[in-house]
């Protein structure tokens, strides 16, 4: 794609188009169209799982290990059972005779483990859930949880990744290790690229930490059963159900035909409500064993401690050559991925960065030997930017460390090994193909929006008032609509790949055009953009589209794979939406025609109508009368003619099969690309950052709601400000969490955040349905060029290297105090 | 439903203009007395530590939030619950300022914002950007980045709130 680059100005920030956007032709695509949702939302009228209430449901509660790593002796629900309006209890015990272990995705030794829905022996991370109450109120239902007394033996701890790579203490038996995945990826010639480097930059250690997104809303789940079908309901906040089922039905001995979920309005998700199978077994074994609909709201503590952190890496002797003029050939790097306690989701962050293996530059060569762990913590799950954002911290952080060392400018190094727009579409050597984008365009907007010529000026006038000002550069893909054959990377034998998604489209018999979706929106707007799709396609307004809430596994309209999570909604699920919306279209032609007595070509939908294109007024059909036709007034259509006006499309990518040998193949579909650049303030007294300028610039193809669009930037720009500066789950050596609440894990705050200065270009996607990438989850931009940003400004006071990727004060303050400590970090071997 | 261990009290209180009397737990939640017993949904529990701010409401005029008192504290008070901001599914000024500027996504946080910010404005009809800052700086969001409520809450006091962006 060559990019013509036409600047648009629209709403207070900057747009450029590369290239003609193939949208249909008129339309609401494209419109920054107010959500629908939100009307229901600001009255306090959405339906979130809580707000379900059952006819004698029972609340529940989980009892929860105190410990890190521990035997369990013994467990007494005796006393809890005596409590006044205490329905039942179930224990591990119980689990372990009802249930099967989890499904494992990875091989040995990591595939042995046994994961059930509660601890069965052996507790391992704080907050593991050891036992559940069930009582009349939430109140009781927790006074009864701490009348079960469970006796406890305290085995060692692991708290951190390399001491658990020694397997001196093991934590899954069956596992005989605590690896639990391990394999080198390796393409290209990395020995012969750093042979042939004017300078190779060694950097020993740089470590990722561990948070997560924290939805607002907790996990949850009201669950009933059907003694008389075998059947349970689901009203939750899972937000991928496809794959949640493929867990939990094996496990429960049932068909996935048994479980039915339910989603409305959902509190936020990021990843962190994909890994919700061990408690939701659990409420379906009580949903059984008591015979009343059971209900569990998790509390914050519970969901900090125990539920779903984002992935921990550490990166280990990293080697980068670089030519003199700055090209970079190639980079080495030992990945030790921390999972917690039990893979769930995981090994698949061993190879979902490897989707954005080069970031955005143009390496060829690059071998990762990744390790993943298990150690005394919370289990992960996929968070915002999921695996990505690690490796793209990774390469972000060897740009500007490279740049350091080198004296090389870091927007110069970037512009010169980025991928180039005339590269596009770009094979990366690992067989992923970058759709579309231009880096360089995108990067010089940022430098525009934070007026990156004035920053030296800036810089001085800091320094007349104490304080240390940098500057730095994020630069992400947000890669979009997975293959899940890439799992066949860590485990061939598993029986995944490709993707889909569902969606049905309906023309009612008042004319009512109703669309339902197989995706789980947790606030994206899906209803608005799907009305948006279909209104183009139909001919009508997208008032006349109804678009039902949530998900419901009993609509039919979903897929193996449905759910709203890596950034595939506008491929995938949009896709699902135009292909069955095309189906109907075809059908209320073929219907006009028939009954206008008129060819097809000659029928335009338009307005609400069906009609003769340049035709008398009258011949024209309404949606009503199409509809009222075929479900209510059909007996004169002809019996070799059937339409059913309603229709069900399964969006199916196309992606190849990967190849297992050379760990090549096309990962994933789009990618949408991110420029984040801040300028930073330090105050040396303190260690405190203060952003003063900051600007996100991101491409994503075509946006069909711009409006939406910014704001999924501002919210992955707030997760990843968080992140930089104050979001850090930390554990002391006894693997208890310190930070298990809003006050110890500080999220940004309406005083924490800067003022946004976004940016927009699209370069729409060659590959995707509407030419819309998604981009929901950002890259972490904000997360590199924070780390960047306080690099830049360290600079003149004694040069220290960020290392790790949370930098609160105390942190910063340190490499105020001992530069020479980080500096240690890293040296440059040059010919 | 079974006796819990904790006794109960009479109340009676005025709910978005309603006279109610009940006989309530003394140990329960103002919150989950406005939740699970009033069946008044819209008021949301984020945290255990009344930090997000997700079940403000108004009592007596102020913003608090509701799961920072007893129900039984609430005795003889008048409280206003996100329910009542609108009245007949009429928007408000400023609930129609959250669709119209994008405040929202998930819509969890929604309410909770909405009272502290109808309760700023009502003290404080033409807040700057920084005094709505400081306004909802107890109120977490995990979806906006704050950018477009901020924005919402300032068209409304500078009476384009239902202007688009």
């Amino acid at each position: 794609m060559s990019p013509t680059n036409r600047l648009l100005q629209g709403q207070g920030s900057t747009v450029v188009e590369t290239g003609a956007p193939e949208v249909l032709e008129k339309g609401y695509i494209g419109q920054s169209i107010p959500r629908r949702e939100d009307k229901r939302l600001v009255q306090g009228l959405g339906t979130f799982f809580d707000d379900v209430r059952r006819h004698g449901m029972g609340y529940v509660h989980f009892v929860r290990s105190p410990y890190a790593h521990a035997k369990i002796v013994s467990i007494d629900v005796a006393r809890a059972l005596e409590l006044d309006g205490v329905y039942g209890t179930i224990t591990g015990d119980e689990v372990a005779i009802h249930t099967d272990p989890f499904f494992e995705m990875s091989v040995e030794p990591g595939g042995n483990i046994k994961d059930y829905a509660l601890a069965v022996g052996r507790v391992r991370h704080m907050g593991e859930p050891v036992a559940a109450v069930c009582a009349a109120t939430r109140e009781l239902a927790r006074d009864a949880a701490d009348l079960v007394e469970v006796e406890y033996d305290p085995l060692p701890v692991l708290v951190d990744a390399e001491e658990s790579l020694k397997d001196e203490t093991i934590l899954h038996d069956d596992a005989g290790s605590n690896t639990v995945w391990s394999g080198v990826f390796d393409w290209g010639d990395v020995d012969q690229a750093l042979a042939d480097a004017d300078h190779v930059v060694k950097i020993e250690k740089l470590h990722f930490h561990r948070f997560s997104s924290t939805p607002l809303e907790c996990a949850g789940a009201l669950v009933e059963y059907d003694k008389g079908t075998d059947e349970w309901t689901l009203h939750c906040n899972h937000q991928m159900p496809g794959v949640g089922a493929i867990w939990m039905a094996p496990a429960l001995r049932t068909g996935i035909d048994k479980l039915r979920f339910v989603t409305q309005d959902i509190g936020g998700g990021f990843g962190n409500k994909i890994c919700l199978h061990p408690q939701y077994v659990v409420l379906c074994l009580l949903a059984r064993k008591l015979g009343r609909p059971v209900q569990w709201t998790e509390w914050r503590t519970d969901q900090h401690t125990a539920n779903a952190h984002g992935n921990e890496r550490t990166f280990l002797d990293v080697e980068v050559g670089v030519m003199a003029d700055g090209t970079m050939t190639g980079f080495k790097v030992r990945a030790l991925d921390d999972c917690g306690a039990f893979p769930r989701y995981e090994p698949l962050g061993c190879i979902i960065w490897a989707q954005v293996t080069p970031g955005l530059y143009g390496w060829r060569s690059i071998r990762v030997d990744f390790t993943q762990v298990c150690t005394n913590k919370s289990p992960v799950s996929p968070n915002r930017g999921y695996s990505r954002m690690q490796h793209l911290w990774l390469t972000e952080r060897i740009i500007d460390i490279v740049a350091t060392e080198l004296d090389l400018d870091p927007v110069e190094i970037r512009k010169k090994n980025y991928v180039k727009a005339e590269q596009m579409p770009y094979e990366t050597p690992n067989g992923c193909v970058y759709d579309s984008g231009d880096y360089a365009a995108a990067l010089d907007i940022a430098l525009d929006l934070i007026d990156h010529g004035s920053i030296e000026e800036r810089r001085k006038e800091a320094a007349s008032r104490g304080k240390l000002l940098g500057f730095g550069i994020g630069s992400t893909l947000d890669s979009g609509t997975n293959n899940f054959g890439q799992s066949t990377l860590l485990n061939p034998d598993l029986q995944f790949s490709g993707n889909n998604e569902a969606a049905s489209v309906k023309l009612d018999i008042f004319g009512e055009v109703v669309v339902t979706l197989g995706t789980v929106p947790q606030g994206q707007g899906h209803e608005t953009t799907s009305a948006q799709v279909v209104a183009d396609i139909l001919g009508c307004p997208p008032d006349q589209v109804n678009v039902r809430r949530g998900h419901d596994t009993w609509f039919n309209s979903h897929a193996g794979f449905s759910g709203t999570y890596a950034s595939q909604f506008a491929f995938t699920g949009l896709g699902a939406v135009k292909g069955a919306a095309e189906l109907l279209r075809t059908e209320m032609v073929q219907l006009a025609a028939a009954v206008l007595q008129a060819p097809e070509e000659a029928i335009e939908l338009a307005d609400g109508f069906a009609r003769i294109k340049d035709g008398p007024e009258e011949a024209a059909l309404p949606f009503m009368a199409l509809g009222a036709i075929v479900n209510a007034n059909n007996a004169f259509l002809p019996p070799d003619f059937n339409p059913t006006l309603n229709h069900r499309y399964v969006c199916r990518p196309y992606f190849g099969m990967v190849d297992t040998e050379k760990k090549t193949g096309q990962l994933t579909l789009t990618y949408a690309t991110q420029i984040h650049a801040a300028v930073v303030e330090i105050d040396p007294e303190t260690g405190v950052v203060d952003l003063v300028d900051y600007a996100a610039v991101d491409d994503c193809g075509v946006r069909i709601n711009p409006m939406i669009v910014e704001g999924q930037v501002h919210g992955a720009t707030a997760h990843a400000i968080g992140a930089a500066l104050s979001e850090e789950f930390v554990y002391d050596e006894e693997g208890t969490l310190l930070t298990s609440n809003f006050y110890d894990y500080h999220v940004p705050h309406a005083l924490d955040m800067p003022p946004l200065k976004t940016g927009a270009m699209e370069s729409p996607s060659p590959v995707a349905p509407l030419g819309a990438k998604g981009m929901g989850e950002g890259g972490g931009g904000g997360i590199h060029c924070i780390c960047a940003a306080i690099q830049d400004a360290l600079a003149s006071a004694g040069k220290a290297i960020v290392y790790t990727s949370c930098n609160p004060p105390h942190r910063v303050w340190s490499m105020l105090q001992d530069p020479e400590a980080t500096r240690a970090n890293v040296s440059v071997t040059s010919k | 439903m079974s006796a819990a261990p904790a006794a109960s009290r009479a109340i009676s209180l005025e709910v978005n203009g309603e006279a109610i009397e009940y006989e309530v737990h003394a140990r329960r939640l103002l919150v989950h007395f406005i939740r699970d017993d009033l069946g008044l949904t819209g008021t949301h529990v984020g945290c255990d530590t009344g930090n997000c701010g997700a079940c403000t409401i108004h009592l007596e005029g102020d913003s608090v939030k509701s799961c920072m008192l007893l129900a039984v504290q609430a005795d003889g008070a008048r409280i206003l619950t996100v329910e009542g901001l609108a009245g007949d599914g009429e928007l408000t000024t400023l609930q129609s300022a959250f669709n119209e500027h994008h405040a929202l996504q998930c819509g969890y946080c929604t309410p909770g914002m909405l009272m502290s910010a109808a309760a700023l404005l009502e003290q404080n009809p033409h807040p700057t950007e920084d005094e709505v800052r400081v306004a909802l700086q107890g109120n977490i969001c995990r979806c906006t980045g704050y950018v477009n409520i901020i924005e919402a809450v300032v068209a409304v006091g500078e009476g384009r709130g239902d202007e688009p962006n």
